[in-house]
């Protein structure tokens, strides 16, 4: 949305773009396949329901008004209790409405699964992302690189975030690319996302996790080959590493933590965030079957 | 709508039916207490195997103890049944026996359990140690803290029973501490079976 | 010898919240005078504070209630005002440190001190009434039950002078709950505030159900028992069914803070997912437990001023006991996004659509209901009608929530805020007030003023759409739950209109206040003496305004559904000539429950600082106390049959048929 010069009071109500348009909004302006395929599982849901909702509210208030007490012109039948036409309608059309969405519940939740890997001709890349007490620190564990509270990826390649936490709970969300997943000490979880523009998005952790959380956000740059290997390596170029002993200073609470780079990541490191809890032994969240 | 004069009901009638009452409002909140022991199970059941590195089930478990134990509480059911039946009677003197047997019985339980309690934290398997063993103390403790709760109420009724008589208000209240006592049998029979059999066994 | 409680426990350096604890002693204070100066202590003792009496109680929960509703949304209005200026790089007036303890005390009270206590409350005036009978099952439990929630309100109320409240959410997750990472009492608060008011919910559960299975009157068959009873029976099914649940998880939360115990801990082999399914395994049926009876007011609100049957009474019945049996099976909705698989969560998103449909048949009942009828635009009927409309949106975005692809980008955002909001404002609030507005005249014997009552509503209603509105935008925007401050400046204005719309509904708060005010002056104006001043359907209208404390005089006979209504337009006499009294068996007052309840208090204080010696003295006192109730057999009397005659007489009249002269009779058949 371009801003255009407006008349002193109506930068008091900014709020029309807020409402009208999808300029900005991270839910209708997805820049993801999978974001993508929640908007219109957002607008196909809610215009199905629009279908009872609509004519629920326009009948209650249309009813009321109609059947006020002093509208003697209206009959009026005391004892009228009970239809089978009407409660054979009120029964049937929300029974279709929600068998539809079930439908559409039962496919979405698979198609949507965060465990599952993307179709693509790619191979995905894998992103290790830990919560802690408040940042999230980023491993690239191919590339052997490491990042606070700022991840970057190739536009058109699958992304395999594998997700876990060092702390509390917390969720890692990147809302313009589309799902969140919980982020928990000892589990390793997935989130497969993709981002189809280049573009910095805002990411964040939902789940609220102390007094540090609301500053455990991040930008992700959504960004060409290029320019994702040259951020590689302007990244392997950072003097500071990140072993076991790097990470547990790191893992000291912090707030509002300045974006920061470790050239070189140990290997093992991720395994050995999940190995701290669980007596040694991590669960992976998988899918059951 | 008729509003008609029911019979005058007699006193005696109003307590009978204020003593069905109780008995009533006692099963539901026997079933209430059942879904708080269902949870400490499904708890249990979740956290059996993580044993931090600590003692597991079939490493700690002494099956024949714990089958004295189960005796011990079966007994005490069945000597609190034998009560009841003399209350039926209006044998107060029947019934006093049978429920300070029923008390000694629970009381060697409860000491036999403490006991065990002891014994496994002497040997470093507390309830600190580990989810598992935080699981088996709580869901194995609530448990006696429930018999040990039904002991006190034991002695209290006891004492009630003896210095006002069985009246409407103590006979439900038999009545109720003998639901209490036969509930407590059966969860135990749940605890021997999933806990200490099942523990074992694995 | 004090624990962890010192004088540092005080928060000097919070004008807030010393200014809030100062108001708050000012009031108090304010009413020992008055109480002292007017000599009232004893009146206050023996009427009120003893009584067991199910509709005193029921007063008295509704009066905390009103009370705690001032708190919590003191409480809101401070963090609508923290989120409006904490934009771009501004952070507000409130840190994180304190503006995390509001949330959380927001949640708490509105649930468990404010929606609980109003549901509750409603129960006590109207079940017995409506079912005919003269007191619940276990009066004296009752009394009791109500005295474990006051004290544990005071509970709450007292962590803001002492020390400090939980700052982990209403459902204080796992492990941030745990003593590693909230190493304070603010923890403890929460958790011996909710055991000790719990213990009160699970015994209301029990008597509620057992005095609604074998208390009604000669004739209630189960499918003659008024909605709002059905409700009722079904919300105490949940209760005695979801309270243990609750129980058991905050057990083992304080087993771990206190014990040292690892059932939820990072470390030892604890299991935090275990506490995140167990508390939704209680709280989503909570939901229900606070949802249903309003559907019950609803439903008694929309056929009385209709005039007219309540239209597919046995749907309505049927639909309400599936969605009891249903809620039980769809916790996980709560965390879709905690990576369960697709199979899995494919179940729980389709269970919980499934519970729509039943809900959705709900509202066409009552549209139905008004269909033919003749709709009186009163106050119950304002709040009923803003209802349908509200809770009718709440539901579609529940529905969306509920899809758990879509759950994958909604979870945990203002989103979820605003659906919540929906249909507990939409639902239970506006529920609770027309309750509140249609019995006020049986419970008190007077009306309340409607002018201020329709001024409520609409400042309620369009506060509620101003203020929530804004939030389902902003959840598209990314824009999260729970947080303190944000980095994009362009979501402020939005958060400014939320803040407006919370000033309206503060407004709409007032004019309930000033309603009460106005009511209690004008009430030998307002004074009901027909006791029927809706012409109503159902039992609790054959009795006078407020009822005696017997209730009946006679027990009523039943032999249809809308009795009281029926028994008027063939223009019988609803209750029978005043002679051939019998005595009435009632119970005695009694002082238990405010002893046992206050050393309750005493043990929760004493547990949460850790002052061993006071909670085993606290816990003893309970035992004694306890012990010489059950000891007592003075505990009950009879009302000889000249006692009952005698105050029959000197009510101030009988209901009559007089209001049949409003029938109009039915024109055709359909």
């Amino acid at each position: 949305m371009t801003l255009s010069p407006r008349p002193g009071w109506r930068r008091l109500v900014p709020v029309s773009p807020l409402l009208l348009s999808g300029c900005g909004s991270a839910l209708l302006d997805p820049k993801g396949q999978i974001g993508a395929e929640q908007k219109s599982l957002l607008l196909t849901s809610t215009g199905l329901m629009l279908i009872v909702v609509i004519p629920v509210i326009v009948m209650t208030l249309w009813f009321a008004w109609r059947y006020r007490h002093t509208n003697t012109l209206a009959r009026y039948l005391p004892d009228w209790a009970h239809s089978n036409r009407i409660e054979a309608v009120v029964w049937a059309v929300p029974c279709v409405i929600i068998l539809i969405l079930g439908v559409m519940t039962w496919k979405s939740s698979h198609s949507l699964d965060p465990h599952q890997p993307l179709e693509s001709d790619e191979a995905p890349l894998e992103i290790q992302a830990v919560a802690m007490d408040w940042k999230w620190l980023f491993i690239y564990p191919e590339q052997g690189v490491a990042a606070v509270n700022e991840v970057a990826l190739p536009v058109g390649v699958p992304v395999h975030f594998r997700v876990t936490s060092a702390s509390v709970m917390n969720a890692l969300f990147i809302p313009q690319l589309g799902s969140q997943i919980y982020a928990m000490t000892g589990m390793d979880n997935d989130l497969y996302l993709i981002a189809d523009e280049a573009g910095v998005y805002a990411g964040k952790s939902t789940n609220y996790s102390g007094v540090g959380y609301s500053d455990m956000v991040f930008d992700a740059h959504a960004s060409d080959r290029e320019a994702f290997a040259d951020w590689i390596a302007a990244r392997q170029a950072a003097e500071a590493s990140l072993d076991a002993e790097a990470f547990e200073e790191l893992a000291e609470p912090t707030r509002a933590h300045p974006v920061e780079y470790f050239g070189a990541v140990d290997g093992e490191l991720y395994d050995y965030i999940l190995a701290r809890y669980q007596g040694g032994e991590p669960h992976h969240t998988a899918p059951e079957g | 709508m008729a509003m008609t004069h029911p019979a005058p009901q007699a006193a005696g009638h109003d307590h009978q039916e204020a003593g069905d009452t109780t008995l009533f409002g006692f099963w539901i909140y026997l079933m209430s207490d059942c879904l708080l022991f269902g949870c400490l199970f499904a708890t249990y059941a979740v956290l059996q195997g993580n044993t931090a590195g600590g003692p597991s089930a079939a490493e700690l478990f002494e099956l024949p103890f714990v089958l004295g134990e189960t005796l011990l509480l079966l007994a005490s059911s069945f000597t609190f049944g034998l009560g009841v039946l003399a209350m039926h009677r209006d044998d107060r003197r029947g019934l006093n026996r049978w429920l300070v047997i029923t008390f000694l019985l629970g009381a060697a339980f409860i000491g036999m359990e403490l006991y065990e309690f002891h014994h496994l934290i002497a040997a470093g398997a507390g309830p600190q140690r580990s989810a598992f063993l935080s699981a088996f103390f709580t869901l194995v403790g609530t448990h006696g803290l429930h018999v040990g709760l039904g002991l006190v109420w034991l002695l209290v009724l006891l004492i009630q029973v003896n210095t006002q008589g069985l009246t409407a208000m103590t006979r439900p209240r038999v009545l109720c501490l003998s639901l209490f006592w036969h509930f407590l049998d059966v969860v135990w029979i749940c605890v021997f079976s999933i806990v200490y059999l099942l523990g074992v066994m694995s | 010898m004090w624990g962890k409680l010192s004088l540092e426990a005080i928060p000097y350096h919070e004008p807030i919240i010393m200014g809030a604890v100062g108001l708050m002693a000012l009031a108090g204070l304010a009413l020992v005078a008055y109480l002292t100066r007017a000599r009232k202590w004893g009146w206050l003792w023996n009427e009120w504070l003893t009584s067991v009496d199910h509709k005193k109680i029921g007063l008295m929960y509704l009066l905390v209630a009103l009370v705690m509703l001032l708190r919590g949304f003191a409480d809101a209005l401070m963090m609508r005002a923290q989120l409006a200026l904490a934009a771009g790089e501004a952070l507000g007036y409130l840190p994180p440190e304190h503006y995390d303890q509001i949330f959380t005390a927001h949640g708490v009270i509105m649930i468990f001190f404010v929606a609980m206590p109003l549901v509750i409350g409603l129960m006590n005036i109207v079940v017995p009434l409506q079912i005919g009978a003269r007191d619940v099952a276990f009066p004296f439990l009752n009394s009791l039950s109500f005295w474990l929630f006051a004290v544990s309100a005071l509970l709450v109320n007292v962590s803001l002078a002492l020390g400090e409240f939980a700052a982990t959410g209403w459902l204080a997750y796992a492990p941030l709950s745990g003593i590693e990472f909230s190493p304070g009492v603010g923890v403890d608060y929460w958790i011996w505030a909710l055991q000790i008011s719990g213990v009160g919910t699970l015994l209301t559960g029990v008597n509620f159900f057992v005095t609604i299975l074998k208390m009604r009157a000669p004739g209630m068959t189960m499918m003659r028992m008024p909605v709002f009873t059905w409700t009722a029976l079904c919300t105490n099914v949940l209760i005695i069914a979801a309270f243990p649940i609750l129980t058991v998880t905050v057990a083992l939360l304080s087993l771990d803070r206190y014990l040292g115990m690892h059932f939820f801990t990072n470390d030892g082999g604890g299991n935090a997912m275990m506490y995140v399914n167990l508390i939704w395994a209680w709280g989503h049926p909570e939901v229900y437990i606070l949802i249903l009876p309003m559907f019950g007011v609803f439903s008694e609100v929309i056929a009385t001023f209709s005039r007219k049957r309540l239209f597919g009474y046995t749907t309505l019945v049927w639909a309400t006991v599936v969605i009891t049996l249903a809620s039980f099976i769809v916790w996980l909705h709560h965390f879709f996004t905690m990576g369960a698989g697709a199979n899995v969560n494919a179940f729980f998103g389709i269970a919980t659509m499934l519970i729509a449909i039943p809900t959705g048949v709900k509202i066409f009942n009552w549209l139905f209901t008004m269909y033919r009828g003749r709709v009186r635009f009163t106050t119950p009927v304002l709040w009923t009608l803003g209802f349908m409309v509200t809770f009718t949106i709440g539901g579609m975005t529940g529905v969306m929530l509920a899809l758990p692809g879509l759950n994958f980008v909604l979870h945990n955002s203002l989103f979820v805020i605003a659906h919540f909001h929906n249909v507990i404002i939409g639902g239970v609030v506006f529920g609770a007030m027309a309750g509140l507005a249609y019995w006020f005249p049986k419970a008190t014997g007077f009306t309340l003023d409607e002018t201020w009552g329709k001024r409520a509503f609409w400042c309620w209603l369009v506060g509620f759409y101003v203020a929530f509105v804004p939030l389902y935008v902003l959840s598209f925007h990314g824009a999260v739950r729970r947080m303190n401050h944000y980095a994009n400046a362009d979501w402020q204005p939005m958060m400014i209109i939320a803040a407006l719309g919370s000033l309206i509904i503060l407004a709409g708060i007032v004019c309930q206040v000033i309603q009460l005010v106005v009511s209690v002056r004008d009430r030998e104006k307002n004074r009901d003496l027909s006791g029927d001043p809706w012409d109503g359907r159902t039992l609790e209208w054959a009795t006078t305004s407020p009822p005696p404390f017997y209730n009946f005089a006679h027990t009523p006979v039943i032999a249809e559904r809308d009795a009281f209504w029926d028994a008027k337009r063939r223009g019988e006499s609803p209750l029978p000539e005043a002679r051939d009294y019998q005595p009435i068996h009632m119970p005695r007052n009694t002082g238990a429950g405010v002893i046992i309840s206050l050393f309750a208090f005493g043990l929760g204080f004493a547990l949460v600082w850790h002052i061993w010696w006071l909670a085993g003295l606290s816990a003893l006192g309970a035992f004694v106390a306890f012990l010489v109730r059950a000891f007592a057999t003075d505990i009950d009397y009879y009302v000889g049959a000249e006692e009952v005659a005698r105050i029959e007489a000197g009510r101030p009249a009988h209901p009559t048929a007089s209001s049949s002269s409003l029938h109009e009779q039915p024109q055709e058949a359909f």
